[in-house]
């Protein structure tokens, strides 16, 4: 099974990496402030990664993700700090209720185009936002206090590198190319079989669920969580690091949430020029790679990869029967 | 006579005050190549949007395989069997042709959400089916060498026979193909009449074929409908059509 064998090459280069950081965090190398920026950096890729999905492979303009990150940050903190259920349940329910959220969000406002979707979204987002700072029970404006800070390194790279293989097989899969279909013609794809407003919802709830598993393990960061966190803006910086990386590449999304959240944490130290130097980066590579970092490659599309596809016996199987089937199907 | 698959009845579609398709009866039985051909802007593509969901007729019923699909969406109408090509070409263009293809057979995929997450259960089986079957699709057509090239490089022909590929992918009883020969020259244009007519053979499938070069169509369509200005003028053989009075004054102009 050659996807499979991807995919185990993958999660080992995966679980490689975090043991190194692992051990370079244990050994005191890698300080307190950066293991925090590399916690953010997991959770920024969970967002870019399931905003691409919607933005990039489906091809809906989306500007409410921060809305449904702010859901799941919510429903995870109740459920662990007011009724001390454990943390890998309220990430779950975190992805089930932003999932249902952007369901119902979904189904309204998929019906529209461009740029009426993005300002739909972008709306609603604001409403959730909203929602949330009136209710006393999560502590209105003031803020969410008391909150058991369990995202540790490990829970935040670890679901990372979860939601990772989960989005590449699902667009890697019959379902992916119905989202990419929709993307590249929607009347074409409507006419080939796919129902194109049902994988539209599908994607805007799978992006938003994996939104909520963000919004848990960030809402675990901190001691404390304000619903001013999720604002628009914040939407827009998730945006930034898709489009950074490339719409339709999950490798450049992965490169776009490290670059944006790493340029702004090296940039720390001055705050005076953070914004400046921090546009003039976006300015210039949008000037000269308008396709993001990444365009539509991926990681996969490596040689070594390359080579690990032609090896497989699955592959020559494939090609074996195909010539078979040809000598009887084929045109006389 | 064979049973009709696909029959309309009195269709009409309205935009605004324009009557675009005007009382449209058609009926097209099983294996029959027919052709729909009328001057620039009889509403020949509007027919065919009607008949495939895009547009929903003002008034009058099509009925297909015994079902009455008026007005139900592209998609379920492609589920039941009806597949379609564009005029102006509408390929994934930034896939490559051989996910172009395996996008078409979407309906035969079982496999659910989690298995796909999970690469278990039916999907391994399922994929390695489809991707046997889109390059079988594409060797018919010539295509199997350009399999990862991505769509939008391809030469124009090899585009317009890639959007007949992705619509038998569907696995059609009818095939609706919208001036599939325009742009071509005279000889793509007869290799390709000459493929339409093997495929309505070998696949056991209805065609049904728009034009508006005349010519093109009598020598393989077996029963020819003659659109102009959304009304239909004359319905017949081609050497009927080709004597009708009404045709050639469409055609060629004279008095009334």
């Amino acid at each position: 099974m050659i996807e499979r064998k991807v995919d185990a090459l993958l999660a080992t280069v995966g679980l490689v990496i975090f043991a190194i950081i692992y051990g370079l965090i244990e050994a005191e190398v890698i300080g307190p402030f950066w293991k925090l920026n590399i916690i953010i950096i997991c959770i920024n890729v969970i967002m870019s990664v399931s905003l691409n999905l919607i933005n990039g492979y489906t091809g809906q303009f989306s500007l409410g993700h921060a809305g449904f990150m702010a859901v799941g940050a919510y429903v995870s903190v109740v459920l662990t700090a007011k009724l001390q259920l454990p943390f890998g349940l309220a990430i779950l329910a975190a992805a089930a209720a932003a999932g249902f959220v952007g369901f119902l969000i979904g189904i309204p406002t998929l019906r529209l185009n461009g740029d009426y979707l993005a300002i739909a979204t972008l709306g609603l987002c604001e409403i959730i936002r909203i929602v949330i700072m009136n209710i006393d029970y999560v502590g209105g404006a003031a803020g969410f206090t008391g909150i058991p800070r369990y995202t540790t390194f490990a829970w935040a790279f670890l679901v990372m590198l979860a939601t990772l293989l989960f989005i590449k097989n699902f667009v890697n899969s019959a379902y992916g190319r119905a989202c990419i279909a929709i993307r590249e013609n929607e009347i074409a794809a409507e006419a080939m079989g796919v129902k194109v407003v049902n994988y539209k919802v599908l994607a805007f709830t799978l992006g938003a669920a994996f939104a909520g598993i963000a919004g848990a393990l960030f809402a675990h960061c901190f001691y404390i969580l304000m619903p001013g966190t999720f604002g628009f803006l914040q939407s827009f910086n998730y945006l930034i690091m898709v489009v950074l990386g490339g719409l339709g590449s999950i490798t450049g999304s992965i490169a776009g949430a490290i670059v944006v959240t790493g340029i702004s944490a090296a940039l720390a130290g001055v705050p005076e020029f953070r914004m400046i130097i921090y546009s003039l980066i976006l300015i210039l590579l949008m000037f000269y790679r308008p396709q993001g970092l990444f365009g539509y490659v991926e990681i996969t599309n490596l040689p070594v990869f390359r080579y690990l596809k032609n090896m497989s016996p699955e592959a020559k199987k494939a090609m074996g029967m195909a010539d078979e089937a040809d000598g009887k199907g084929g045109r006389a | 006579m064979a049973e009709a698959i696909l029959k309309c009845s009195n269709v009409s579609i309205e935009f605004g005050g324009l009557t675009a398709v005007d009382d449209f009866n058609m009926y097209i039985t099983e294996g029959e190549l027919v052709g729909l051909i009328g001057p620039n802007g009889a509403g020949k593509t509007t027919a065919f949007n009607l008949l495939t969901g895009v547009y929903s007729p003002t008034s009058g019923s099509i009925e297909f395989c015994g079902e009455d699909v008026t007005g139900k969406k592209p998609s379920y109408i492609t589920e039941k069997g009806v597949a379609r090509t564009f005029q102006n070409i509408r390929l994934f263009s930034e896939l490559s042709v051989l996910d172009n293809v395996k996008i078409a057979f979407h309906k035969h995929i079982r496999y659910g959400l989690l298995e796909a997450a999970l690469r278990i259960g039916r999907y391994m089986e399922d994929e390695i089916r489809t991707d046997i079957r889109a390059r079988q699709l594409l060797k018919i057509f010539d295509l199997e060498d350009l399999a990862e090239e991505t769509a939008k490089n391809l030469p124009y022909g090899a585009q317009r026979r890639l959007e007949i590929a992705r619509a038998l992918a569907t696995g059609p009883k009818l095939l609706l193909l919208d001036e599939p020969a325009a742009g071509m020259n005279p000889q793509e244009t007869q290799e390709l009449m000459n493929l339409i007519a093997w495929l309505q053979k070998k696949f056991g499938i209805s065609i049904l074929l728009i034009e508006h070069d005349m010519s093109l169509v009598m020598g393989i369509c077996e029963r020819i409908y003659v659109l102009e200005y959304g009304m239909t003028i004359a319905m017949g053989s081609p050497a009927e059509i080709q004597r009708d009075p009404q045709v050639i004054r469409a055609y060629l102009g004279g008095d009334d």
